[in-house]
């Protein structure tokens, strides 16, 4: 740790403060910057033909037809871009027994899911390769498909890949004490339940885009990408085009959402690109909806036996579960698709302080769309579980859901330490959450409330959940797995000669206000006005190398990097304005635009500064040769990651005759390390709170029997809209991350990873009384009734 | 399919004439042929709302009304609101309420209809009127209460 302490109270610092995002003027003006707004000369438009069924042997192709369609510039079937595009497979080295089979762009013989890329259509317009695709007959030989994921494993499951043997793609136990025997002691309460965790998606309402131009000339190839990780892209497309590294640019410019959409390898955009470079032209490809539904990756395919044991005191003696999670017929390249399990083997029943534990995970393939990283990995499944048993067991053995909690939960001052599922834990504060929770919702009014309200039939609840959430992964995460994913990012600042200062940053924007925090940061730091500071991320040929947003990581990494790239600039502008000024360095100080003495006199103007270097050099010591430009990288050491915690309560009421649940209160009291700016913070975190209650009440992929996937529309694929949706009530804890000057951890997930498990919580809070319990996910109306027996 | 049929549209006080194919939608021929690209397209079915903007004075789908259908007709995009949505702008800027922007040109539309109709600041009420929207980035909250603010800040 190094950099200087005091930044944080330094008056013209600008951490903590509720600034306003420059980006909005322009997205409210109209004039944001959206893959699917950029026109290219001479650009065609990519479609494709997809796989209408679940699991077949492709017996043939015919193109003749949409050959002859007016406008169409090429077909390509999965073999033709064999030829021209490296196999990817998604398995990480460090996770032991993974296993998943080389996937192309387009299905090569067997196709896998419905909605899997078969053939492009390259064309004039968008219509006119819908046209033509239409026109293409690909004679599929139906093949028993493997869709449930509880059945996949069982030997006369049909197989997807044959020489796998069977459908297991990875297993994992994690161990900890002694489980059977805490299970097995006579004075504990043991809860057994079986969660369900229906498939959703992410739903971004930019669908996936990307506009590929390829050169000759200089065999380069740019991709306007609507994405999270320009530099990983940038190696994928590299890698499996063959193309070298540094001739690929990747530019994520305006990302109309993507909570872990985004961040993974598509073959329909991977198609695109080949198609760019065989065409030697711009290629655009926006997925629409129904692509979007069909091939975006899902998540949270699980299903959960659990078990704890809790004596009368309300200790938690042991925790068990066993997740088994459907994967698709691949896991997702570059990341895997057994990170989700894998964190709920990591993650569940991680804020309380437990000896006995044990956990085991089977992930295996099926024939639906692949699963993978979406918002706040696996995490509403892990919390889900663990606080629905603990509040479950509270009842039984007469305890409030509160005290259970204190009485387990990890002390405050008992950190560093590492949890039972092995985790390294460091600077949390489970406790003062749920304290100031308890007190912002006035938990024991509204027990005595809904108490009185019973009696009168109105059937309300509360639940609360405890939660830790990952956050500024370290490179022990994927890069030790040999992904091409940077967990270190790079911040560059420059003076211009006007007086501002440009920040260029690896980490990315995708309406998280990223380019706002960092810009708060630099100028801070250095000693500029906000509106003095511009900022560019998202394009791998001009900022440095990093691995861009995801898993929280902007604010703390891509904005360490940034604080200490200002400091070194400052200290540079200081040397140089100390020799203009004759005074020592030490002596000045950067305030507001002017160099200054450290009691605040103005000495001169950085603008001056800056012009008698780029412009007047000879006023300089011949000897002098000043940088005013600092790159500082930054990655987390010492931890895999840098933990968050939360506490969070929801106050629903139920209505037992239709099994309609209304929200009618939530409260999330979150401790992200130092708050950059609480106006932003703030509302990721309602954002989060609202997909987490998507989870809980309307999202749901359904898929049938055979594998057709039934409300791919966002009309039948439910989503939170305004009117459904509470006021949330939000506040802070404030314990900064030892591991970096800057002190933050991330904001992004803790919503969605917790909000599901209070939800349901209060849900069976109100059931309870009725004699009834739900533990199934999204919890519909329908699954309501038939918990209540009633349907 | 290329049977196309010449259209003429004021778009955002300008007059612009066009052949444009008979199946196109609206929004699509603002975007590609206008070049008008602050309307967006989530859905294409009508349901998120993205595409919302104004065709003689009445807020649509851009997504559910052909082009040819807009002949001679008054279009207004976000692109052409002008003063009329600056307080929102303002209201929407100071909350917060918007993250990725992508909802954000139909979302203000939707706002501004509510505005202009003489809706009060009930929240209520406001999210109603909003529910035709998808935002998938913020909690909504912060959407209410600009819509608030505008309304509240012009009645004192």
């Amino acid at each position: 740790m190094s950099g200087p302490l005091t930044i944080f109270d330094k008056p013209n610092s600008l951490i903590g403060k509720p600034v306003d995002r420059p980006d909005t003027k322009r997205l409210l003006q109209g004039r944001g910057k959206f893959v699917d707004d950029i026109q290219l000369p001479r650009m065609v438009h990519a479609g494709f033909v997809r796989s209408p069924v679940a699991h077949g042997r492709i017996v043939s192709i015919d193109l003749d037809e949409a050959r002859a369609v007016p406008g169409v510039i090429a077909i390509y079937t999965g073999a033709d871009l064999a030829d021209h595009v490296e196999p990817y497979v998604g398995v990480l080295s460090h996770m032991a027994g993974l296993r998943s089979a080389p996937q192309m762009p387009l299905a090569v013989d067997t196709v896998r899911w419905t909605g899997e890329p078969v053939v492009m259509v390259v064309a004039s317009s968008r219509a006119v390769a819908e046209d033509a695709a239409a026109l293409v007959f690909v004679d599929i030989e139906d093949l028993p498909p493997a869709t449930d994921m509880e059945r996949a494993l069982e030997p006369d499951a049909p197989v997807i890949h044959p020489d796998f043997g069977n459908n297991l793609a990875w297993e994992r136990t994690v161990e900890a004490g002694d489980p059977d025997a805490a299970f097995a002691r006579d004075d504990v309460t043991v809860v057994e339940r079986t969660f369900r965790f229906g498939r959703h998606t992410g739903v971004t309402l930019e669908t996936r885009a990307s506009v590929v131009d390829y050169d000759p000339s200089e065999d380069t190839l740019t991709c306007h990408y609507s994405g999270q990780a320009p530099h990983m892209m940038q190696f994928i497309f590299a890698k499996h085009l063959g193309l070298p590294e540094e001739n690929v640019r990747v530019i994520s410019n305006d990302v109309g959402g993507s909570f872990g959409i985004k961040i993974h390898t598509y073959g329909d955009e991977i198609a695109t690109a080949a198609a760019a470079k065989l065409l030697q032209r711009p290629v655009k490809f926006v997925a629409d909806r129904l692509e979007s539904f069909l091939t975006d990756i899902h998540a949270r395919d699980h299903v959960v036996h659990g078990r704890i044991a809790v004596t009368r005191e309300g200790e938690i003696a042991a925790l068990a579960f066993d997740d088994i999670t459907g994967i698709g017929p691949y896991s997702m390249y570059p990341r895997t698709s057994a990170i989700e399990a894998n964190q709920i083997l990591n993650l569940t029943g991680a804020p309380y302080a437990l000896e006995n534990y044990r956990a085991n995970a089977k992930v295996v393939f099926q024939n639906k769309n692949l699963m993978c990283q979406y918002r706040a990995v696996g995490h509403p499944i892990a919390m889900a579980v663990a606080d629905g048993l603990l509040e479950e067991a509270a009842h039984k053995i007469g305890m409030d859901v509160v005290e259970i909690r204190r009485r387990n939960l990890v002390k405050d001052d008992a950190y560093p330490c590492t949890s039972a599922t092995g985790m390294k834990l460091d600077d949390l504060s489970h406790h003062k959450t749920l304290d100031k929770l308890i007190e912002t919702m006035d938990y024991d009014a509204k027990r005595s409330e809904h108490a009185a309200l019973r009696a009168q039939g109105i059937h309300r609840g509360l639940g609360l959940v405890s939660m830790i959430e990952v956050t500024n992964p370290s490179p022990m995460f994927y890069g030790i797995g040999g992904a091409p994913i940077a967990s270190q990012d790079g911040s560059t600042i420059r003076l211009e000669a006007g007086g501002a200062i440009h920040v260029s940053s690896s980490v990315t924007e995708q309406g998280q206000g990223t380019n706002t925090i960092l810009a708060q940061i630099a100028a801070g730091v250095f000693g500029v006005a906000m509106d003095r500071v511009k900022v560019t991320t998202g394009d791998t040929k001009t900022t440095p190398y990093g691995g861009g947003t995801w898993a929280s990581r902007g604010a703390g990494i891509g904005g360490e990097a940034t604080l200490q790239a200002a400091h070194a600039l400052k200290e540079q502008v200081l040397d140089v304005a100390g020799v203009i000024l004759q005074a020592k360095p030490e002596a000045l100080d950067i305030v507001d635009g002017h160099i200054t003495d450290k009691d605040g006199t103005q000495r001169m103007s950085l603008s001056d500064l800056a012009r008698t270097v780029y412009y007047r050099g000879n006023e300089l010591p011949s000897d002098m040769t000043p940088e005013l430009v600092a790159t500082r990288h930054y990655r987390v050491t010492d931890f895999p990651f840098v933990f968050t915690n939360a506490a969070m309560a929801a106050e629903i009421e139920l209505d037992p005759d239709t099994g309609f649940v209304k929200i009618l209160n939530f409260w999330a009291v979150e401790d992200c390390g130092r708050v950059i700016n609480p106006k932003l913070v703030d509302e990721q975190i309602r954002g989060g709170v609202i997909q987490g209650i998507g989870g809980a009440f309307y999202e749901e992929c359904i898929y049938s029997e055979d594998g057709q996937f039934e409300n791919a529309t966002m009309a039948d694929y439910l989503v939170p809209m305004a009117f459904e949706m509470p006021d949330i009530t939000i506040a802070h804890v404030e314990t900064p991350t030892k591991t970096s000057v800057l002190g933050a951890k991330g904001a992004g997930e803790a919503g969605t990873g917790g909000a599901p498990a209070a939800l349901m919580n209060a849900v069976n809070d109100a059931l309870r009384p009725l004699g009834a319990q739900i533990h199934q996910m999204p919890m519909t109306p329908e699954r309501i009734l038939e918990a209540l027996g009633t349907v | 399919m290329t049977d196309t049929q010449t259209i003429s549209v004021t778009v955002n006080g300008e007059t612009a004439s066009a052949a444009v194919p008979v199946r196109q939608n609206l929004v699509d021929f603002l975007r590609n042929t206008l070049g008008l690209t602050g309307s967006h397209v989530g859905c294409e079915h009508g349901v998120c709302g993205a595409c919302t903007l104004e065709v003689d004075g009445a807020m649509v789908r851009g997504c559910l009304m052909l082009a040819v259908q807009a002949d001679g007709a008054t279009v207004t995009t976000i692109e052409g609101y002008g003063d009329r949505a600056s307080a929102l702008r303002a209201a929407f800027i100071d909350r917060n309420a918007l993250q990725c922007g992508y909802c954000t040109p139909g979302m203000l539309a939707s706002a501004l209809e509510y505005v202009e109709g003489g809706g009060g600041a009930d929240r209520a009420a406001i999210r109603e009127h909003l529910s035709g929207n998808y935002c998938r980035c913020t909690g909504y909250q912060s959407i209410v209460d600009a819509v608030c603010d505008v309304i509240e800040g012009e009645g004192s």
